[in-house]
C-alpha cells in the first residue's frame, strides 16, 4: 500500500543535542542553503518591511487627513508614496509570496529541498541587498532639486522626470539599482521553483495531482521570468540616459516617454498577477480544508490560472488610456482586460462552490481567506469599470484607482497573506497563533480596511487625483479624507496586535502537533517543524489529497477524481 | 441605445446616482458643492457620454455585485459548522461540468455586451468630427503651471482657461491641442470631459462643448515634480458677450501706466524678464507666465494662491512661501522693491 509510506513521525529525538550557541545559530542562518530557513527569512525580511511601509503609508494619511497641513514637506511626501509603492510591491509583496513558495513547494510535492538550493540563497541575498540600496539612498543619495534623497519619482518613475534634467541627484539610481539587483535575485527564485516543480516531484505526484498552490506558484514563476526581464532592461535603459548619454526616453533627442511606460507596464501589469496569483493559490488550500470539501472543479481552476497568465500578458495598456492612443488601440485593451475577468470570474465561482455544501470551520485563516473573496469580487468589478476606457480617462490616476489597487493589494493580498501566516504558522514554528488575537486582529483590520478603501472610491469620483500632497480646502474632499485616515489608524493597530500575536504565540503557543486543521496535503504530513530535509522516507501519492487517501482508506480520493 | 443618451440609464440607477450625488454633496462632505470637480455632474458632451456609459456599466457591474455576494452571505450562513453536529465529512464534490460550463459562458456575454458599448463610446468622443466652428487653444503643460495660447486669436495667457459656451442652436467646442515643455502632465477637468496627458513630443489632442457657462476647476492628474500638487486648472465658460469682452482685452497690448514706471523699471533690469513676457516691453521670456494681462487673473502661481496686493508680494518676496519648490527663484529684493514691483503688476489689466 503506498499510503503507508506517509512518515507521520514524532519531532526528532536529541533536541538538546541539538542546541548550539547564539553565533553557531545566527551563523545557521546565514549560511543556510534549507527552502525551509531561507523561506522563513524571505517572510520575516518582507513583514520587517510591510512595518516600514506601513509607517510610510500613515504618514501619508497623517498629512492627508485634513487640507493644508504641514506634517511633512511637499518632497518628503513624494519620496513617502515612492517608497510605499516601491516597497510594498519589491520588498513586501514578492519577497513574502515568494518565501511561502520557498517554505511550501518541496513540502507539498514531497521534495526534500529546491532543485538549486545554493541559487535559493544566492537569490534571497540579492533581494536582501537591493532592499537594502534602496533604504541606503535615504544616506546616499540626493533627489528632486537637491532636496529630497530617497527616491521620489513615483513607484512607476515616468520619463522625463527621471532623466538627469529633472531628477540631478542619485536617488533614482539607487531606486534603479536596487530594482535591477532584487530583480535578479527574484528570477532565480523563479527558475528554481520552475525546476523544482518540474524535477522533484515525489512518485504519484502528476502534474494534474498537484496541490494547486504549486500550480500556482508554477505559473507565477513563469510570469515572473517573463515580465521581470522588460523591467530590468528598462532599468538598464534609464542608467544609460541618465549617465552613457543614451535618448531612450528623451524627447528632445528623438527618444519617447510612452516607450518607458510601455516597458514599465508590460512589467506593471503581470506584476500583479505576480502577487495575485500566490494569494489565490492560498486561498485555494485554505478555503477547502475549513469547508471540508474538496476545491471544486481543480481542472478548471489549473486552466483558469494559466489563462489569466497569458491574458494578463496582453493588457498592460489599459494603464495608458490617457496617453492619446487611437480609438482602435484604446479598443483592443479594453477587450483584452475585460476577458480577464472571465477565468478571474471562474475562480470566483469555484471558490463559492468549495464553500456550497461544506461544513464550514471559521478559524481565523478561513475568516480571512472568506473576507478575501468578497473584497476580490469588489476590486474586480471595479477593475471591470477601470476597463471602461472612457470610464477610465475620468477615473485614471485618481484616488477611485488607488482605492481599485489598494482591493486587491490590500483587500485580497494582504488579507491571504495573514491567511497563509495563521494556517502555516503552526507548521513553521509547531506552536498555534493566538485564536483570541487572531480574529481581534481579523475584526479591526476588516473594518479598517472598509472604512478606508470604501471611502476612497467616492472621494476619486469627486475628482481627486493622487500623487498629491494637500488639497484645496474648498473641494469638497476633507471629510472624505478624515475617514479615510482614521480607517488607516484602525489598520496600524489591528497590525501591530498581529505582530504581538506572531512573538507571544512564538513563546507560549498552544503546541500544534503535525497536523492541527486537519489537512489534507503532504507538508501536514511531517513533524512541526519538519526536519532538515522533510521526510524520511520519500512519499508515494495517488491522488491530490494525499492525507484525506490516508484517513479515509474506504472512500480515497483516487477513487472519483475527474 | 437609450441607456447611453447623456442623462440616460433606468430610473431607479438614476435615482440612486442622484441619492449619491446628494449624499456627497452634503455640507458633511461638500464644503462648497459648487467648487467640487465631481465626476457625477457632467456639463459637456464627452463628459456626458462618459456619464451615462458609466451609469450603465454600474448597473451591470451592480448586479452581479449582489448576486455574488448574496450568494457568498448565503453560502457562509447556511454552510458554517455548527455545534453538536456530527463528526462525518461533508459529501466530497469534485466539479461539474455542465455547473463550470454555464458560469463560464454568462461571464463571456456580459464581456461582449461591455465590450461593444464601451467602444461605442470610444469612437463616439476620440473620433467625433471637428466643427468648423470649434475655437483652437494649445495648451502647453510647464513645471507647475499652464500657458494657453489661442492660435487663431493671438493669445497667450496662463493658468485660467476662458472658453466659450456651446450649445446645440450655436455649437462652439473647444479643442485643445495638448503639448508638454518639460516632463509629463496631464488635464483633467471632470465636469468637461476626462482627462489627457500632456506629454514632451506626442501632441494630444481633447476637446469639450461646456453647456454651461460658470466656474469649472480641475487639476494636473499626472505627478509631474515638487508642486504637481499646486497645479491647478480653472476654466471659466464664458457667455459669448463675456467671451467677447475677455478675447478684447486679451488682445489689447500691455498697458503702459507712468504711476508704476519705477516698478517697471526695476522689474524689467531683474531677472524677471529672463522668464516672463509683458507684451509691448524688454520683457520676452517664455519660461514663465505671460503677464501682460495679469490682473485680468483670479489666482496667480497655477491657483496656489489669490492674486492679491499682499500675495503678489509674499509670492515675489519668496515662492517658496506658499508653494515650495516652484521654480521662480526668490529674487533678494528688499520690501520697497517688491512693494513697486507689485505695484507695477497691479497696473497690468
Amino acid at each position: 500500500m503506498a499510503d503507508q509510506t506517509l512518515p507521520i513521525s514524532a519531532p526528532l529525538p536529541d533536541a538538546e543535542a541539538q542546541r548550539a550557541t547564539r553565533l553557531e545559530w545566527l551563523h545557521s542562518w546565514v549560511v543556510t542553503v534549507d527552502h525551509k530557513k531561507l523561506g522563513i527569512l524571505y517572510v520575516v525580511y518582507a513583514l520587517f518591511f510591510l512595518l516600514v511601509a506601513g509607517a510610510e503609508a500613515i504618514a501619508i494619511r497623517i498629512q492627508l487627513a485634513w487640507p493644508n497641513l504641514h506634517f511633512v514637506s511637499p518632497e518628503v511626501y513624494d519620496e513617502l508614496f515612492t517608497m510605499h509603492g516601491t516597497t510594498m510591491v519589491f520588498l513586501v509583496g514578492m519577497p513574502i509570496l515568494f518565501g511561502f513558495a520557498n517554505y511550501l513547494v518541496p513540502l507539498m510535492i514531497g521534495a526534500r529541498d529546491m532543485a538549486f538550493p545554493r541559487l535559493n540563497a544566492f537569490s534571497f541575498w540579492l533581494t536582501a541587498f537591493g532592499g537594502l540600496l534602496l533604504y541606503f539612498s535615504i544616506v546616499g543619495g540626493f533627489g528632486l532639486y537637491g532636496m529630497g534623497n530617497a527616491p521620489d519619482v513615483g513607484w512607476w518613475a515616468y520619463a522625463p522626470l527621471t532623466a538627469k534634467a529633472f531628477t540631478p541627484g542619485h536617488n533614482t539610481d539607487y531606486w534603479a539599482l536596487a530594482l535591477i539587483v532584487s530583480g535578479f535575485g527574484t528570477l532565480g527564485t523563479a527558475i528554481n521553483i520552475i525546476a523544482t516543480v518540474a524535477s522533484m516531484r515525489c512518485r504519484g505526484m502528476t502534474l494534474m495531482r498537484m496541490p494547486l498552490f504549486v500550480w500556482l506558484m508554477l505559473i507565477v514563476s513563469v510570469l515572473t521570468l517573463v515580465t521581470i526581464t522588460p523591467l530590468t532592461a528598462a532599468q538598464i535603459m534609464l542608467l544609460i540616459d541618465r549617465y552613457l548619454g543614451g535618448h531612450f526616453f528623451d524627447a528632445q533627442a528623438g527618444g519617447s516617454p510612452i516607450v518607458w511606460m510601455h516597458f514599465f507596464w508590460i512589467f506593471g501589469h503581470p506584476e500583479v498577477y505576480v502577487l495575485v496569483l500566490p494569494a489565490f493559490a492560498i486561498a485555494n488550500e485554505v478555503i477547502p480544508v475549513f469547508s471540508r470539501k474538496a476545491v471544486f472543479g481543480y481542472p478548471a481552476m489549473v486552466a483558469a490560472s494559466v489563462g489569466i497568465c497569458f491574458v494578463s500578458l496582453t493588457v498592460w495598456a489599459h494603464h495608458m488610456f490617457t496617453v492619446g492612443m487611437t480609438s482602435v488601440g484604446n479598443t483592443f485593451f479594453v477587450l483584452s482586460t475585460m476577458t480577464v475577468g472571465i477565468p478571474t470570474g471562474i475562480k470566483i465561482f469555484n471558490w463559492l462552490a468549495t464553500m456550497w455544501g461544506g461544513r464550514i470551520r471559521f478559524a481565523t485563516p478561513m475568516l480571512f481567506s472568506t473576507a478575501f473573496v468578497f473584497q476580490f469580487l469588489l476590486a474586480g468589478l471595479t477593475g471591470i469599470m477601470l476597463s471602461v476606457a472612457p470610464w477610465d480617462w475620468q477615473l485614471h490616476n485618481s484616488y477611485f484607482v488607488i482605492a481599485h489597487f489598494h482591493y486587491v493589494l490590500v483587500g485580497a493580498i494582504v488579507f491571504c497573506i495573514f491567511a497563509a501566516i495563521y494556517y502555516w504558522y503552526p507548521k513553521v514554528t509547531g506552536r498555534m497563533l493566538s485564536e483570541t488575537l487572531g480574529k481581534w486582529h481579523f475584526w479591526l483590520f476588516l473594518i479598517g480596511f472598509h472604512i478606508t478603501f470604501d471611502t476612497m472610491h467616492f472621494v476619486g469620483l469627486l475628482g481627486m487625483p493622487r500623487s498629491i500632497y494637500t488639497y484645496e480646502p474648498d473641494r469638497g474632499w476633507n471629510t472624505l479624507n478624515l475617514i479615510i485616515s482614521l480607517g488607516g489608524f484602525v489598520q496600524a493597530i489591528a497590525v501591530l496586535l498581529f505582530a504581538w500575536n506572531l512573538i507571544y504565540s512564538y513563546l507560549r503557543g498552544e503546541r500544534a502537533g503535525a497536523d492541527p486543521w486537519d489537512a489534507w496535503t503532504l507538508e501536514w504530513s511531517t513533524p512541526s517543524p519538519p526536519p532538515d530535509y522533510n521526510f524520511a522516507v520519500d512519499p508515494v501519492v495517488r491522488s491530490r489529497r494525499p492525507l484525506w487517501d490516508l484517513k479515509h482508506p474506504h472512500d480515497p480520493d483516487w477513487k472519483y477524481e475527474q | 441605445m437609450s441607456t447611453l443618451e447623456p442623462t440616460g440609464g433606468p430610473s431607479s440607477l438614476r435615482l440612486t446616482v442622484a441619492f449619491l450625488s446628494a449624499l456627497l454633496a452634503h455640507p458633511l462632505f461638500a464644503q462648497h458643492p459648487e467648487s467640487t470637480p465631481t465626476t457625477l455632474a457632467p456639463l459637456s458632451t464627452p463628459a456626458h457620454e462618459i456619464f451615462g456609459l458609466s451609469l450603465f456599466v454600474l448597473l451591470i457591474t451592480g448586479a452581479i455585485f449582489f448576486s455574488v455576494s448574496g450568494l457568498l452571505v448565503y453560502v457562509i450562513v447556511k454552510y458554517r459548522a455548527r455545534g453538536g453536529e456530527s463528526e462525518h465529512e461533508p459529501a466530497q464534490v469534485y466539479g461539474s461540468v455542465q455547473v463550470e460550463l454555464a458560469w463560464t459562458v454568462i461571464p463571456v456575454l456580459i464581456v461582449v455586451v461591455l465590450f461593444l458599448t464601451t467602444a461605442r463610446i470610444i469612437f463616439a468622443v476620440e473620433d467625433a468630427p471637428k466643427p468648423k466652428s470649434a475655437l483652437d487653444v494649445t495648451v502647453i503643460g510647464h513645471q507647475f503651471w499652464w500657458e494657453f495660447r489661442y492660435p487663431g486669436l493671438g493669445i497667450v495667457t496662463a493658468n485660467e482657461l476662458h472658453i466659450p459656451v456651446s450649445s446645440h442652436e450655436r455649437p462652439e467646442p473647444t479643442y485643445l491641442r495638448l503639448l508638454s515643455a518639460d516632463v509629463d502632465h496631464s488635464f483633467w477637468v471632470p465636469q468637461l470631459n476626462g482627462k489627457t496627458d500632456l506629454i514632451p513630443n506626442h501632441p494630444n489632442e481633447m476637446w469639450m462643448d461646456p453647456a454651461e457657462p460658470g466656474l469649472y476647476l480641475g487639476q494636473c492628474a499626472q505627478f509631474c515634480g515638487v508642486e504637481h500638487t499646486k497645479m491647478l486648472i480653472r476654466v471659466y465658460v464664458d457667455t459669448p458677450d463675456q467671451f467677447a469682452a475677455w478675447v478684447a482685452n486679451q488682445q489689447r497690448p500691455g498697458v503702459n501706466d507712468a504711476s508704476a514706471a519705477e516698478g517697471r523699471e526695476i522689474f524689467e533690469s531683474e531677472a524677471c524678464v529672463n522668464c516672463h513676457t509683458v507684451a509691448g516691453t524688454a520683457a520676452k521670456g517664455t519660461f514663465g507666465p505671460d503677464l501682460t494681462h495679469l490682473m485680468s487673473r483670479a489666482t496667480i502661481a497655477s491657483g496656489a494662491a489669490m492674486n492679491t496686493p499682499a500675495s503678489l508680494h509674499a509670492w515675489i518676496q519668496n515662492p517658496n512661501t506658499f508653494k515650495p519648490g516652484a521654480l521662480m527663484p526668490a529674487m533678494q529684493l528688499d520690501d520697497r522693491q517688491v512693494d513697486q514691483i507689485v505695484a507695477y503688476l497691479l497696473t497690468l489689466h
